[in-house]
């Protein structure tokens, strides 16, 4: 699928407190979770995320805390999909198994700035910085992860387990 | 060659002769736990799967301790979830406040995690019971929920780092300082994806509770787990307290290694985090002096009773400084109990310290001791990420608990020798 959309561009080690601080996961309501994402990082971000951006960061994106409310925040306050240059390994899992696509791109984040309009190709990893008019290529998918993707993530792919269905079936 | 202490548990629970770093496995998983945080995702997952039990209800504990007691009411409905589900799915191990603790903590005292293990809690400091010789792990709620239905997870198999600690620790430093030490040499994501083994004689020298400092913040450096093998003062620990049955697994001694680092802990000194990351660590001397509004003692890195008996060695006979705050958080209602009959609570209220009931709250800006703007404190947790604690102005200290005693009696960071040599 392509996605084109917006830039919002942050930093390396960008952490699960600077994505949802934890005064707010007294909810797990996706809509009110995403009015406070990225708060404390920036307070008034969330309300000019439009849907369909996207979300360039630096290294190590979401490390620190377990909360699947991080990927669910930053899902439901528009955001398409992320591209940074490397994630913190629970934040990874959880995006994936709640359905935010994630790429991994050693060169975008250098070369891109807030407000440029990306098209990324979530299937090759073919991006294109069409403000700048770069291209670059983030690393494919490995195959369990698009097959749990495939299956529409983790729960729905150990349901189809336990029913007895094979995935992609 | 032969496997790391975490490739050969990973290997008996996948049913493989071996395994390698990069693998994708599926292994089994002997015990499992949520929050009150990630516990009411979990459970709303778990409920789409459609089964009509968890895989083993003696194999999941259910513990609320973030904002338990609960601080409002929205709060409240979180830990009313988690009870409700508890009593739906005939949950073995769901404990009320009053005999709940800081799950990480808690699950070790009561002998529910063990050596050789696999367990997988939807909380990132999972990674604790490490220092038992088990494979410990944080996850999301949706992978917890996984694990519940199935009592199975999938995981690559993580390359191993292996720090080395050698000597004999110098006076004041704790297992807080030598893990601080090595995340502020190999950075937040010095052990990204990767196992943290931790080694050498030094670790004989340590108190249970300074090794499971240590594992505790294996995640603060990227790491999927942390892991020490277990030596005898484990198996002392764990034997009496046993849930189930046990067998301790080593490393093979021709383990392949993706790094070996070695640190002379005779050299170190105490150390503290500087605000606002866990990676950017200096000698206590190079902060001494910030003036600090609360200091706080507790957690799941060192809220143990050997935590507290440091803390009140330095508060015996004085007092908390008139411009300071001191929270004390004993982890469990055994360790708050213990605390009571050593005579540690009396000297914590003779100080002038607030001893606060066992939570997580204040380490994540939840509840009992929220920062205000401006407000600056020393913090024996895990993490000083920016908010962390309160406003976002705030400002954290990671320490030992003798640093953050030492400052509570000072007001301003200290070194414990200053107060005590």
């Amino acid at each position: 699928m392509i996605l084109s959309g917006t830039v919002w561009k942050v930093g390396d080690h960008v952490d699960t407190d600077a994505i949802i601080p934890a005064r707010h996961l007294v909810t797990t309501d996706p809509e009110v979770l995403a009015r406070h994402c990225f708060e404390d990082l920036d307070p008034a971000l969330a309300a000019k995320i439009r849907p369909g951006d996207i979300l360039v960061a630096g290294e190590n994106f979401g490390q620190g805390s377990s909360r699947e409310h991080a990927p669910i925040a930053i899902k439901a306050a528009g955001i398409a999909c992320v591209v940074a240059r490397s994630y913190a390994r629970i934040f990874y899992r959880n995006a994936f198994n709640i359905g935010l696509p994630l790429l991994e791109c050693p060169d975008l984040h250098a070369a891109t700035e807030t407000g440029d309009r990306l098209s990324v190709d979530n299937e090759t990893g073919r991006i294109i910085n069409e403000t700048r008019g770069t291209l670059h290529a983030a690393a494919p998918l490995p195959e369990f992860m698009r097959q749990l993707i495939a299956a529409g993530g983790i729960i729905e792919y150990v349901r189809r387990q336990v029913s007895g269905r094979k995935v992609g079936a | 060659m032969g496997m790391t202490l975490t490739e050969k548990i990973l290997a008996a629970h996948a049913g493989e002769e071996r395994v390698r770093p990069g693998d994708l496995i599926d292994a089994r998983v002997d015990f499992c736990f949520a929050n009150d945080i990630t516990g009411p995702l979990a459970f709303r997952e778990f409920e789409r799967i459609g089964l009509p039990a968890v895989f083993d209800r003696e194999r999941v504990a259910l513990v609320p301790d973030h904002y338990a007691p609960s601080k409002d009411i929205a709060s409240a409905e979180q830990c009313k979830i988690m009870r409700e589900f508890a009593h739906k799915y005939d949950i073995a191990h769901y404990y009320e406040v009053g005999r709940a603790g800081v799950g990480h903590v808690m699950l070790a005292e009561m002998g529910l995690v063990l050596p050789g293990e696999v367990f997988v809690g939807a909380d990132s400091h999972t990674c604790t019971h490490g220092a038992l010789g088990a494979f410990s792990t944080g996850v999301g709620s949706s992978d917890l929920a996984a694990v519940m239905a199935t009592g199975r997870l999938w995981f690559r198999v993580p390359e191993t780092l292996r720090f080395v600690f050698r000597g004999r620790p110098a006076l004041w430093v704790t297992g807080k300082d030598l893990v601080l030490h090595i995340i502020g040499d190999i950075g937040v994501d010095g052990a990204r994806y990767c196992a943290m083994e931790f080694a050498g004689e030094a670790l004989g020298h340590l108190t249970l509770g300074e090794r499971f400092s240590i594992t505790n913040m294996a995640i603060e450096a990227g790491a999927k787990n942390g892991i020490m093998e277990p030596d005898a003062a484990v198996l002392d620990y764990v034997t009496p307290r046993a849930q189930r049955p046990f067998a301790p697994v080593f490393a093979d001694s021709d383990a392949e290694y993706a790094a070996v680092r070695e640190y002379d802990t005779g050299q170190m000194e105490p150390v503290v985090a500087v605000p606002s990351s866990p990676g950017i660590v200096v000698p206590v001397g190079f902060a001494a002096g910030v003036p600090v509004d609360q200091c706080f003692i507790g957690t799941c890195t060192n809220g143990r009773i050997e935590d507290l008996r440091v803390a009140a060695r330095i508060l015996e006979g004085r007092a908390v400084h008139p411009r300071t705050r001191l929270l004390v958080v004993p982890a469990t209602p055994a360790i708050y109990r213990q605390a009571m009959e050593e005579g540690l609570t009396r000297i914590f209220l003779d100080a002038g310290a607030v001893v606060g009931a066992p939570t997580c709250g204040p380490c994540l800006g939840g509840h009992m001791g929220v920062l205000a703007s401006g407000e600056v404190c020393v913090s024996t947790s895990s993490r000083n990420f920016v908010g962390r604690m309160g406003h976002r102005d705030s400002r954290v200290y990671l320490s030992g608990p003798a640093v953050a005693a030492a400052t509570a009696v000072l007001g301003r960071l200290a070194h414990p020798d200053e107060v005590l040599s």
